[in-house]
C-alpha cells in the first residue's frame, strides 16, 4: 500500500443511524513552509469515539483545533451537523459552543474556583442565571467525581483533578461532541486512569468523542476507530481490534512496535 | 520673645504643614505623582505592546525602538532627564512650564520600568487560556474581560501600587526645576528663618500621610481583586510595602 490510498471512512457498524456530526473534507493546513496537514478527511459519527494517534508533530492537534475553527485551514471543509463552517465568514463562536475542547495543559482560568471555571461560559455564553449554572456545575462535578472540590482554585488541585474540572468546564456547555487534545499527556502517571476513566464513562454513555493520545491501553479499549495520523496525513482508519492485530500500513506496523515494543 | 528663640518649635511643624503654601504644595506633590504613573502606564502599555508585536517587518523597527527608549531612560538618572528636558527643550524652541516638565521627564522615566510591569502582565494570562474562553464559545471581547484582564489585572496591580509610592518620593526631585511642591516648598520656608527642622517636618508629615494612603489603597484593590487561592500566602506586609519589593529603581535610589 501507497500512501495515496484512501484510508478507510466507512461508518463502522456500532454506532447508530444518522449524519455524521462532524465531516472534514480535504483538509489541507500549512504554518508558514511547514505542511501540517495534507488532504485530511474524516467524518466523526453520532456516539462514537474516535482515537487519533500518531507521531508527535503529525499534525493531531492541528487536526483537533481545525474541527473547532480555533485554526484556519488553507483548503477543504469542516462541515457541523450538515452545515459547512469552515469559510471563514461563518460565526465560530457560535459553533464553538457546540463543541467542548479539552487541552494538555487543562487551561483552568486561575482567577476562578473550580466551579467558577464551569460557570464562567455558560452564564456569559448560554445566559444562565447563576443558580442555574450552579446547579450545572455541581452535577457535573459529581459526574467527575470531585464534587467536594467545588470551591477550590486551580493552584490548590492536583493535574488530574484539574482535568476533570476541565472536562466538567467542557460538559457544562452541553456540547454534541467533545475534542481531548492529548488530556493525559502533562499528567503523572498515578493521575492518568482518573481522568481516561472519565473519558471513558462519558464515551460509554453515547458522548461523541474525538481524543487525541498516546495511551494505547485506552485507545483498545474504549476506540469505535482509531487514526493513524504521520506527516500531516491520515494514513489509516480502523477498528482496534484490526488496528492492533493486522495494521495494514507499513508505517502503520512500524509506529505500533516502536511504541509497544520497547 | 522667648518662644521665636528656642532651638525646636514643635507647634510650627503643624502650622507650617496646614498652612495654605504647605496644602497647595503637598497637592503638586500628588498631582505630580498621579498623573506622572498613569501617563507612565500608558507609555509602559504601548512599549510593551510593541515589543510583544509579532508582525514580520514591524517588529524589528518597533522592537529597535523600543530599546533604544529603555537604554536612554534606565541607563542616566531621572534627576538628569528632569534637568535635560527643563533646559534643553527651550534651545529647540519648545517652551513648556515646569509642572509639564516635571510630568513629562517623570512620566517617560516612569514607562521605561512600567512596560516591564505590563510586559509581566500580558505575558502572564498565556495564549492557551485565550484559546479555552473561545474554545467555549466566548467572543474576543469576552476573552478580554472575563478572561485575560481579571488576570492581568491581578498581577500588575501590586508593583503598580509600588511604583505610585517610589514616585511619590521621586516627585521630590522636581524642586530642581523650580515646581513648587512639598521640598521646595519646606526648602524656601526654611530659609527665610532657619527653621530646617519645622520645614521639613511639614514636608515629611505630607510624606507619610500620602505613602501611608497609598499603602492601605493597594491593600484594599488587592482583596478586591480576589484572592488566587482561598489561603492568601505571601500578602506583603507593612514594612515590605514601605520598602518596596526591590524593584530595579528602588535598588538605584538607595
Amino acid at each position: 500500500m501507497t500512501d495515496t490510498t484512501p484510508p478507510t471512512l466507512t461508518k463502522p457498524e456500532t454506532t447508530a443511524a444518522g449524519a455524521p456530526v462532524l465531516r472534514v473534507t480535504g483538509l489541507d493546513k500549512s504554518f508558514g513552509p511547514l505542511h501540517v496537514l495534507h488532504d485530511v478527511s474524516i467524518d466523526i459519527w453520532p456516539s462514537e469515539s474516535v482515537v487519533v494517534i500518531g507521531p508527535s508533530g503529525s499534525g493531531k492537534s492541528t487536526l483537533l483545533r481545525c474541527m473547532n475553527l480555533l485554526e484556519t485551514v488553507d483548503r477543504g471543509d469542516i462541515a457541523f451537523d450538515g452545515q459547512a463552517i469552515s469559510a471563514e465568514a461563518r460565526d465560530a463562536p457560535a459553533v464553538r459552543r457546540h463543541m467542548g475542547m479539552v487541552f494538555q495543559n487543562f487551561e483552568l482560568f486561575q482567577h476562578l474556583s473550580a466551579a467558577g471555571n464551569i460557570m464562567l461560559a455558560p452564564m456569559k455564553v448560554l445566559g444562565l442565571s447563576e443558580a442555574e449554572a450552579r446547579d450545572r456545575a455541581h452535577a457535573l462535578l459529581e459526574k467527575v467525581r470531585i464534587p467536594e472540590k467545588a470551591d477550590f482554585y486551580p493552584s490548590e488541585l492536583s493535574g488530574g483533578q484539574q482535568q476533570r474540572v476541565a472536562i466538567a468546564r467542557a460538559l457544562a456547555m452541553r456540547p454534541r461532541v467533545m475534542l481531548y487534545d492529548e488530556p493525559t499527556s502533562a499528567l503523572d502517571p498515578e493521575m492518568i486512569k482518573e481522568v481516561l476513566d472519565v473519558i471513558r464513562d462519558l464515551s460509554q454513555e453515547g458522548m461523541t468523542s474525538v481524543v487525541v493520545t498516546h495511551e494505547m491501553g485506552f485507545a483498545r479499549s474504549v476506540a469505535d476507530r482509531i487514526v493513524f495520523m504521520d506527516e500531516g496525513r491520515i494514513i489509516e482508519i480502523a477498528p482496534p481490534d484490526r488496528f492492533f492485530e493486522g495494521a495494514i500500513h507499513p508505517r502503520t506496523a512500524r509506529f505500533l512496535d516502536q511504541i509497544l515494543h520497547h | 520673645m522667648e518662644s521665636q528663640t528656642a532651638l525646636v518649635r514643635p507647634e510650627l511643624i503643624l502650622e507650617y504643614a496646614v498652612s495654605d503654601r504647605f496644602i497647595e504644595a503637598a497637592g503638586m506633590t500628588l498631582m505630580l505623582t498621579i498623573l506622572s504613573v498613569i501617563l507612565g502606564i500608558v507609555v509602559g502599555l504601548v512599549i510593551a505592546i510593541m515589543q510583544e508585536t509579532r508582525t514580520p517587518y514591524l517588529r524589528g523597527v518597533f522592537r529597535g525602538s523600543s530599546v533604544v527608549y529603555l537604554w536612554l531612560f534606565r541607563g542616566t538618572p531621572v534627576l538628569f532627564q528632569l534637568i535635560f528636558v527643563f533646559n534643553v527643550l527651550p534651545v529647540f524652541g519648545i517652551r513648556l512650564s515646569g509642572f509639564a516638565c516635571a510630568v513629562l521627564a517623570l512620566s517617560l522615566n516612569e514607562g521605561a520600568y512600567m512596560s516591564e510591569i505590563m510586559r509581566s502582565g500580558l505575558q502572564a494570562v498565556g495564549k492557551g487560556q485565550r484559546m479555552a474562553g473561545r474554545a467555549l464559545g466566548m467572543r474576543d471581547w469576552q476573552v478580554m474581560r472575563y478572561i485575560v484582564l481579571p488576570q492581568a489585572l491581578k498581577i500588575v496591580i501590586p508593583p503598580i501600587g509600588n511604583q505610585f509610592i517610589g514616585m511619590l518620593k521621586l516627585s521630590a526631585l522636581v524642586s530642581v526645576i523650580a515646581v513648587e511642591e512639598l521640598l521646595l516648598v519646606a526648602n524656601q520656608t526654611a530659609s527665610a528663618n532657619f527653621r530646617y527642622l519645622e520645614a521639613l517636618g511639614a514636608a515629611g508629615l505630607w510624606y507619610l500621610l500620602f505613602t501611608t494612603i497609598f499603602m492601605a489603597f493597594q491593600a484594599r484593590i488587592e482583596h478586591w481583586a480576589g484572592p488566587q487561592r482561598r489561603s492568601v500566602k505571601g500578602q506583603a506586609g507593612f514594612a515590605q510595602r514601605l520598602l518596596g519589593f526591590g524593584t530595579g529603581r528602588q535598588q538605584q535610589l538607595r
